[in-house]
């Protein structure tokens, strides 16, 4: 029975880690850790960014978890590593961490949508300032207007469809919208700039970046899922701006 | 001033990325500096010295992974709160937008330069962090254990 908890407790930690992102030698880490900790010393630990199992070398019990959404939420990320730091520490027994881990899954707070909003269109206009290498200050307005609503379409239709290719589109077609629109009626001036400024909120670069990353550190089934993964909201976001420039 | 218009876009826009991922909030200012060092990094040298886009990417990710790891050990939190933000002045995000643009507009000579350049320079951020990961190693191996 107490193996059978240590095991699902690891389980849990391992989901919520991938769930928000978190780089997979480390989830594999915190998993043994938490096994190592509990009385466990010969844990076997796979893990996918669609599934993982968990299971002792001495014993014919195995467990293994679904992974259905992937998103980034670094503040799950620190809690699972402080939580795991202090179980370690001998700060908490193994229920609390149990039930700790399910308070993590069910309720982190995250910053309010409208702040959310609001820094999507800031990220927006700085950094299509930064990538044009020109001083572009008539498109900033312009920029921050499109990236604030193309991610607000973007986070509204996620929670509703839950499938992450239409959502891309959406917002990706907001943010083209919006800034052809603006730049027809003469408050931008560069079609091209403002949308990629404006898309940023949504491009998958640090996916990209990460899936090279697991695959250099051995991980290469992650690596190619979420590489491929990223290559697919890169293909929702181009079709969705592409839709703009093909018909205007 | 060029250099304080990039250096405060870069930071802030960094901690505006930083709150759309859910950084917590006490760390939000920490990753905006990694954004900052890690675009300086580039974009000096680029104005600078021309290093190519390869190398300057590469150098731009190793200072932002020795900048988080020495972030993180002061703040014992996870590498990742500093790095994800701090990568994204510097990430392939908007070529691969422009290579997929390019290929669903049927451009299909600069679709192909830009996939390629997406991968490569992907592919020199990741060594650059590889690097910042054994120089942070060899650092705990040497200096802090002979104290």
């Amino acid at each position: 029975m107490a193996e059978s908890e240590l095991l699902t407790t690891c389980l849990l930690a391992g989901r919520i880690m991938i769930e928000s992102g978190a780089e997979m030698y480390r989830v594999d880490d915190t998993m043994t850790r938490i096994a190592h900790n509990g009385g466990e010393a010969a844990a076997v630990v796979f893990t996918t960014p669609t599934g993982l199992f968990i299971g002792s070398e001495h014993s014919p019990l195995v467990k293994l978890g679904t992974i259905r959404k992937r998103t980034i939420d670094m503040e799950k990320v620190m809690r699972v590593n402080a939580l795991s730091r202090r179980f370690a520490a001998g700060e908490c027994s193994l229920h609390e961490l149990h039930e700790a881990l399910i308070g993590i899954d069910a309720n982190t707070p995250t910053f309010p949508l409208w702040l959310q909003v609001v820094a999507a269109a800031v990220c927006s206009a700085l950094l299509m300032v930064l990538f044009a290498q020109q001083n572009d200050w008539r498109d900033l307005p312009l920029a921050a207007v499109a990236g604030g609503a193309g991610f607000y379409a973007f986070a509204w239709l996620d929670r509703v469809t839950r499938v992450q290719f239409i959502s891309s589109v959406a917002g990706a077609f907001v943010v083209a919208a919006l800034a052809w629109l603006g730049v027809r009626i003469g408050i931008g001036r560069s079609l091209d700039n403002i949308i990629i400024g404006a898309v940023m909120p949504l491009v998958p670069g640090v996916a990209i970046t990460n899936s090279i990353r697991d695959m250099l550190a051995g991980h290469l089934v992650s690596g190619m899922v979420r590489g491929m993964e990223a290559i697919l909201s890169a293909a929702a976001i181009g079709v969705g701006v592409a839709v703009i420039f093909r018909f205007f | 001033m060029e250099i304080l218009i990039q250096a405060s876009f870069s930071y802030l826009a960094t901690v505006a990325f930083a709150i759309i991922i859910n950084v917590p909030r006490r760390n939000l200012n920490l990753a905006g500096w990694a954004g900052l060092i890690g675009w300086m990094t580039y974009w000096g040298l680029m104005v600078t010295v021309h290093p190519g886009r390869m190398l300057a990417n590469l150098l731009g990710a190793l200072a932002i992974g020795l900048a988080a790891m020495w972030f993180a050990r002061w703040q014992k939190t996870p590498v990742i709160l500093f790095t994800i933000p701090g990568l994204v002045p510097l990430v392939p995000g908007a070529t691969a937008y422009q290579a997929v643009r390019a290929l669903v507009l049927g451009e299909r000579a600069d679709a192909g330069m830009y996939f390629v350049r997406v991968v490569l320079v992907a592919g020199a951020i990741a060594v650059g962090f590889m690097l910042a990961q054994l120089v942070a190693e060899l650092m705990y191996r040497t200096v802090w254990r002979a104290r």
